[in-house]
């Protein structure tokens, strides 16, 4: 590998530095053992057990975790038929319209998006809960999934599903036993990526949230409103722990499959 | 083939075709890829295509295949009109020429696969995968990915996967095409073998002339999305309809001139001051027409003196020889300028060549020895 030229390596650090030193911080203040968010007194990990018995706190968390998952697989599930329409579709009624309006959550405002979702709710006369989140959430990431696979099934061999055909598979079944294997490792990105989304987003969850189902960043945003805690710092390393493992993964998965995918290419020519 | 020489259903009115074009075109835009082709093809046929790249033999493929629909006329399979038939409800395989393994199955599930979409058990399917794996010569790579095999390993996986169902018509886009010689004349006769064993009907693209001549019962010679001729693999060779088929399978030297008939003989002028050649032709040509004459360098006979017998004899020079082993290839530039190649068998050593550089011979040839055509 190349080494950096000392101009190189200090714009790295700084950009770096600028980037996790807050949660760098966040993190270390999470094991102090003093109340006072600002003055070290000795490393502890009694706010980890605190946090263990808060149940506002764990409530909080249980919800952000049921909705994360049943969003992410909703929008995985969606966003992929999506993705496999507009790709595969040809150029059917309204597809300019479709491709459009699958993007939009992309570009619009979480502001616009949660406030437009809550007039929907209140105007069809549904209670705001822990479905309402997962409708939202589900909306939100669909389209990430969506961007994600799309661009896996733009370089997908088309005749490897006409093969397929060939040897007497219904389309579905195609789709099932040729399209999805090899499309797998994206689509397991997109889902890891809708997952982590759902799990920080804090907008558009507070506009559709009802009384009894508080997410986490809900719950600190608002305790923090009271004052910072070192029990909100722990848990908030605690978020900062999955949502990095759930990126790492992700972009290993995708880096796997993009290596495998230029080295078959490579033994095909 | 022997056994091609009864073979002959396209001659015989009461027999009905397996595949029938008729009138198909298909277009991609503005682009006529085929063009109003009308084509039967018999039952346990092995029907080549041959043309140049671009001329539609894909096409065609994709279109009994079934994932292309024509944009005007039919295709029949055994009586049945195939539009709106999707691909897997045709008992039809084909061995695309991209080949289009699944990469992420062993070469053995890749050749399964089409097996366990019919009611088949378990030890069948094992039989049968392994019965397809010896004839490819893959045995000890049936649990290779597809991108761990050579590219002539991956091409005979693929054929192996169009074997394994027994279709009743088989669609090889060519099938041998990155394989060695020797491997690739062993495949031929092997699909010969499997055509006499489970009469299949083949269908096989190939830009190999010998490998056409070799396995076919007919050979079509398309271009441009038309069928310029289907005929049997020794008329297509000894009478081309055109030049261009002439000029595409095999060598072929071609003399312009004006022709006279006579008595069902063509009696040619193509040069000043020149003896007349003459050649059979089944065409009628009006006086003084314009056509060509066909003839087959191996036909040529090169000599240093006259030839006695009343054959076609023209004078010419040596440009350049051609030494090939077995035989000699003579580039003859005769009176019009044209050049005409003649081969001859070396069954002298090399030291003692009778021609050299710049000598001037005599070619001839017999009056059936060339074809007579109209461009
Ligand atoms: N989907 C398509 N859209 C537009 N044009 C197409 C399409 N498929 C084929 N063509 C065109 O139709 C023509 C015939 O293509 P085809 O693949 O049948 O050629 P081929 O005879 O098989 O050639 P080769 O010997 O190179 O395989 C080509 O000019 C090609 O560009
Ligand atoms: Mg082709």
């Amino acid at each position: 590998m190349k080494r950096l030229s000392w101009f190189n390596a200090t714009s790295l650090a700084f950009g770096f530095a600028f980037l996790y030193i807050p949660m760098l911080i966040l993190v270390i203040y999470s094991f102090n053992s003093s109340k006072l968010v600002t003055v070290w007194a000795g490393f502890s990990t009694k706010w980890y057990v605190e946090l263990a018995g808060n149940e506002a706190f764990l409530e909080a968390a249980w919800v952000t975790i049921k909705v994360a998952v049943i969003s992410s697989t909703l929008a995985t599930v969606l966003g992929t038929m999506a993705a496999y329409a507009m790709v595969r579709g040809g150029r059917f009624f309204g597809r300019t319209l479709f491709s459009g309006m699958v993007y939009a959550p992309l570009v619009m405002p979480e502001v616009i998006t949660g406030l437009s979702l809550l007039l929907l709710f209140i105007g069809i006369g549904m209670d705001r809960g822990v479905m309402t989140i997962v409708l939202a959430h589900t909306i939100l990431t669909m389209c990430y999934v969506s961007v994600v696979v799309s661009s896996r099934l733009v370089s997908f061999d088309r005749s490897l599903e006409e093969a397929a055909l060939d040897l007497g598979c219904t389309p579905f079944d195609a789709f099932r036993s040729v399209t999805l294997p090899i499309i797998a490792p994206a689509v397991i990105a997109g889902w890891l990526l809708a997952f982590t989304l759902s799990l920080d987003d804090l907008v558009i969850a507070s506009f559709v949230s009802g009384p009894s189902s508080t997410t986490l960043p809900i719950k600190i945003f608002s305790s923090v409103r009271l004052g910072v805690s070192p029990e909100i710092n722990a848990l908030s390393t605690i978020m900062i722990g999955i949502v990095t493992i759930g990126v790492i993964v992700a972009s290993l998965v995708t880096k796997r499959s993009v290596a495998m995918r230029a080295k078959q290419e490579r033994d095909a020519e | 083939m022997t056994d091609n020489l009864e073979f002959t259903p396209w001659a015989d009115p009461s027999q009905k075709p397996l595949i029938r074009f008729e009138n198909v075109t298909k277009k991609f835009g503005d682009f006529t890829a085929i063009d109003n082709l009308t084509l039967d093809i018999y039952e346990k046929e092995f029907f080549a295509l041959l043309g140049p790249s671009g001329c539609g033999k894909t096409t065609l493929m994709r279109l009994l295949g079934g994932f292309e629909q024509v944009t005007s006329g039919t295709i029949t399979i055994a009586g049945q009109d195939m539009a709106n038939i999707p691909p897997n409800k045709r008992a039809v395989n084909m061995m695309f020429q991209s080949y289009a393994l699944f990469p992420h199955l062993t070469v053995a599930a890749n050749i399964a696969f089409g097996l366990k979409r019919d009611d088949l058990s378990a030890a069948d399917i094992d039989a049968r995968v392994d019965e397809m794996l010896t004839l490819v010569q893959l045995k000890q790579y049936a649990k290779r990915k597809p991108h761990q095999l050579s590219g002539g390993q991956r091409q005979r996986v693929a054929l192996a996967r169009s074997l394994a169902k027994a279709p009743k018509l088989l669609l090889l886009d060519e099938p041998l095409g990155a394989l060695d010689k020797k491997l690739r004349t062993e495949t031929q006769f092997e699909l010969m073998d499997i055509q006499e064993k489970t009469g299949t009907t083949f269908v096989i693209v190939t830009h190999d002339q010998e490998e056409a001549m070799t396995v076919a019962s007919r050979v079509a010679v398309m271009n441009h999305g038309v069928m310029i001729q289907v005929d049997t693999p020794d008329r297509i060779y000894e009478n081309p309809s055109s030049s261009y088929v002439a000029d595409f399978i095999g060598d072929v030297n071609l003399i312009n001139g004006t022709a006279r008939v006579v008595d069902g003989v063509v009696t040619m002028s193509w040069a000043e001051g020149q003896p007349k050649l003459s050649a059979k032709s089944a065409l009628d040509f009006a006086a003084d027409a314009a056509c060509i004459l066909a003839i087959r360098p191996e036909k040529v006979n090169i000599s240093s003196t006259k030839p006695g017998s009343a054959h076609n004899v023209v004078r010419g020079k040596i440009l350049d020889i051609a030494y090939l082993g077995n035989i000699s290839t003579y580039h003859v530039q005769i009176a019009d300028g044209t050049i005409i190649k003649a081969q001859s068998a070396n069954n002298r050593r090399l030291a003692r060549r009778p021609f050299t550089w710049e000598d001037k011979v005599y070619l001839s040839w017999t009056d059936t020895a060339g074809v007579v055509l109209a461009e």
